[in-house]
């Protein structure tokens, strides 16, 4: 247990300087490293016509929506005749079709669900130009968007999307990947690009060893939370994630831009209201505060570190409890549950790794989810269906916010107070498109659910029998729908059912929340600013930060207990009564 | 349309400069200064027969940080793995029982009556071929498969179990195996993170260095 406190304190420690790091960004400020980066942000302005203008919300979700498409359509083209192409020294062939266009949608919208195996089903080519480029340029729009929606909440223009996109790249994703894709190969992680190695063994046997550039993949997998492993068992290989280090390392890194956005969006938040103080009292010398992540932000980050603590205590302990049927058979199960999981990591870096890429919506692994208990394969699953308990990339706050705006108006009308979020009235119009954004996701999940148990295509792909085949069906739509990824790898899914299904699932996750969230934004940046009084609900104070946490855990537990309960607590109530 | 066109032209162009700065320029310059300065470490931990790093692929014997498939009785054996270690004889390369390069566990859920019948011959074999060992000893972590199924490590518990075994089977002293366990078991970084573990295949290295195999 004190390691996963430690590991959760380093985490606190990171996380405040790079948020304000983060906010000198996003906020166009000078930072320390402009002398190395300003050239080469120009030079890239220069190369693609990249003017200093704001968009709008309309321009901008249409940029992001465009950029998109045709990174997808390259993408789609290389993994259909990296054959043909260059770096591919272990003679991969081109890929199906419908395989095709499950991992092109699952890596562009950050979801890296992956119905392939990495050591036979990609070339280094497409590893290098499909998969990282993807993992980069979809982590990069995740966050180009939650800047813009930042923006807008508090009161900026909301910006432009490809300035966005080069300053996040160039500025954070690359050179701290660069930095972790080192600390990576010092624990052992592979870097190259010469094929696969066989040895001979001590016994006169053969083993594959399987290669690649392996390290560079896996920096930017965790920090841009996308999750797609570079082998087929994900950070669980000792490869991808040789040792205790780099498995913290990994687990930090995709905690840390989350985790800043939230930062971010404070000292937002924050500098409105020093202007606002600065108007009222001209002459007083403005005095400069020092804050952490201001008021509001901090609201939203207790609430999802209330969220994650729960989650996180409840997959450890179930863990610790281990499997009633190998209890039986009178071994020693004092380590926990360990089928699916590695001795370097033990039950408690394992649950803390579940709990993390599953509330970050990552999607790596370090053990097997299909062979977790089923309350502690529960914990990935619920925190996949809140879908904001700290949540990807940027999207994550922007989906907590669409359930503080929920809080607000849910309160507002029980008070019988105007409800008010940031000095803007909430109407209509933005309550119905909270209302799209949160419903949506239940919908894909549930819906595309019932689908899979009703048509054969869905069952064939069932592997474990009762009630954990539908914990399986369930996992892997909650999964694509929260542009997670990680999946009960137990189901066999590559098939055209699977493919196509969760390709869509992914597709209307993403798109429709963001362009909602993005017009939520736009909407509010264009109400005029309302004044406190004492009718207004107070969103920076303890009580707020409660209630928030209650209207997450009564809204998911309406949508989706019903389906928990045939699945994992059906399963527990089995194996344990 | 016009218009349209070229905002899609200008989405074309940013896609190639990302793809030429992500795909190319970052891990090559990853792989350079990684293939430079941590050449053994980057290169997948190859070591030979005495447990040393290598890089000639004609010398080594394996990775430190894969496991291997160990059948032998006067060796130690590593966890259950589903892709059975990658290991494979050139027999069953030609007859298509190893099918290539993989990583994965079984996927049993705790529920799966399967999961309960391959522990439970696992256990009454492991009974039959380590006589005297009580089952409350055996940690579980050695009869259940791991993630990867290339699991480097055992308990030091699923160690000690299977000392006298080794001991009785090479030759060797109890002390000596123990010793051999003790010399490649792994520690908690700084005493805190992690687990103890022990690496088969460094220990199996040892004992057959001690018996004279290589």
């Amino acid at each position: 247990m004190l390691q996963i406190i430690l590991t959760l304190a380093i985490f606190l420690i990171l996380v405040i300087p790079m948020g304000k790091y983060m906010y000198h960004i996003a906020t166009e400020q000078k930072t320390f490293a402009d002398k190395v980066f300003n050239p080469i942000d120009h030079l890239i302005y220069k190369i693609c016509g990249i003017k200093n203008e704001d968009m709008g919300w309309k321009k901008y979700a249409l940029t992001l929506v465009t950029a998109n498409a045709v990174m997808v359509f390259v993408g789609y083209l290389i993994l259909r005749i990296q054959n043909l192409l260059f770096l591919n020294p272990n003679g991969i062939e081109g890929m199906e079709s419908s395989l095709s266009f499950n991992t092109i949608i699952s890596f562009m919208t950050n979801t890296n669900l992956q119905h392939y195996s990495g050591e036979s089903g990609l070339s280094y080519a497409a590893q290098m130009c499909v998969i990282i480029f993807m993992m980069f340029t979809s982590a990069a729009s995740g966050y180009a968007a939650c800047m813009a929606f930042c923006r807008g909440l508090s009161g900026r223009k909301l910006g432009n999307f490809y300035r966005d996109m080069v300053r996040i790249t160039t500025r954070i994703l690359i050179p701290v990947s660069f930095i972790v894709g080192l600390i990576l190969v010092s624990q052992g992680t592979p870097q190259t690009l010469m094929q696969n190695f066989t040895v001979e063994t001590i016994e006169g046997k053969y083993q594959d060893l399987a290669m690649g550039p392996v390290a560079a993949l896996e920096s930017i997998k965790h920090l841009g939370t996308n999750g797609g492993g570079f082998f087929g068992a994900n950070s669980t290989t000792p490869f991808e994630n040789p040792t205790v280090i780099s498995n913290m390392v990994e687990m930090l890194s995709m905690m840390i831009l989350p985790g800043a956005c939230i930062v971010t969006f404070g000292h937002m938040l924050n500098d409105r209201k020093k202007n606002k103080v600065k108007a009222t009292a001209a002459a007083v010398a403005p005095a400069k505060k020092k804050i952490l992540m201001g008021r509001q932000g901090a609201v939203v980050f207790g609430a999802m570190a209330i969220l994650f603590m729960v989650g996180l205590l409840l997959c450890y302990n179930s863990e610790m409890a281990g499997n009633p049927v190998i209890g039986e058979m009178g071994i020693d199960q004092s380590a926990g549950s360990m089928e699916g999981k590695e001795v370097r990591f033990g039950t408690a870096q394992s649950s803390l790794f579940t709990t993390v890429t599953t509330s970050f919506t990552t999607g790596t692994v370090n053990n097997m989810h299909d062979t977790l208990t089923p309350l502690g394969g529960l914990v990935p699953m619920l925190h996949m269906m809140l879908n904001c308990v700290f949540g990807g990339k940027g999207v994550g706050l922007m989906n907590m916010v669409m359930y503080v705006i929920l809080a607000v108006f849910i309160c507002g009308l029980m008070v019988g107070r105007t409800p008010e979020y940031l000095n803007k009235k909430i109407e209509g119009k933005e309550m119905k498109l909270v209302a799209i954004v949160i419903l949506i996701h239940p919908l894909l999940i549930l819906g595309f659910s019932a689908l899979a148990v009703a048509v054969s295509g869905g069952l064939d792909g069932i592997t474990n029998p009762s009630f954990h085949g539908l914990s399986q069906v369930l996992y892997e739509y909650a999964s694509s729908a929260a542009n997670n990824g990680s999946g009960f790898e137990g189901l066999a899914d590559n098939s055209v059912f699977w493919n196509v299904t969760t390709g869509i699932a992914m597709f209307f996750g993403r798109y429709i929340a963001i362009v909602a969230q993005l017009a939520i934004a736009g909407s509010l940046l264009a109400k005029k600013r309302v004044n406190e009084s004492i009718g207004t609900l107070r969103t920076d104070n303890v009580v707020f930060m409660i209630v928030l946490v209650f209207i997450v855990y009564i809204f998911a537990a309406l949508t989706f207990f019903p389906a928990l309960a045939l699945g994992p607590i059906a399963e527990h109530l089995s194996l344990w009564m | 349309m016009k218009k349209f066109g070229k905002m899609l032209g200008k989405a074309f162009v940013f896609c190639i400069v990302m793809i030429v700065l992500c795909s190319f320029v970052y891990p090559l310059a990853l792989t350079g200064v990684s293939q430079l300065t941590m050449k053994n470490n980057a290169n997948g931990n190859l070591i030979d027969k005495n447990g040393e790093p290598t890089n000639n692929i004609e010398e080594a014997v394996g990775s430190e940080l894969v496991g291997q498939d160990f059948t032998e009785d006067y060796f130690f054996r590593g966890r259950v793995s589903s892709v059975n270690y990658n290991t494979y004889t050139e027999e069953q390369k030609e007859n298509g029982e190893y099918t290539g390069v993989s990583s994965g566990s079984f996927n049993y859920a705790n529920s799966n009556p399967e999961l309960e019948k391959r522990i439970q011959e696992d256990l009454d074999e492991f009974l039959e071929t380590h006589p005297g060992v009580k089952r409350e000893d055996i940690p579980s972590d050695l009869l259940t498969a791991s993630g990867s199924g290339l699991d480097p490590h055992i308990s030091p518990e699923a160690a000690q179990v299977q000392v006298a075994a080794v001991a009785e089977n090479s030759g060797l002293s109890e002390q000596e195996v123990q010793d051999i366990v003790k010399e490649n078991t792994e520690h908690k970084v700084l005493g805190i993170f992690g687990e103890e573990r022990v690496n088969v295949l460094k220990c199996n290295l040892d004992i057959a260095g001690a018996m004279g195999l290589i």
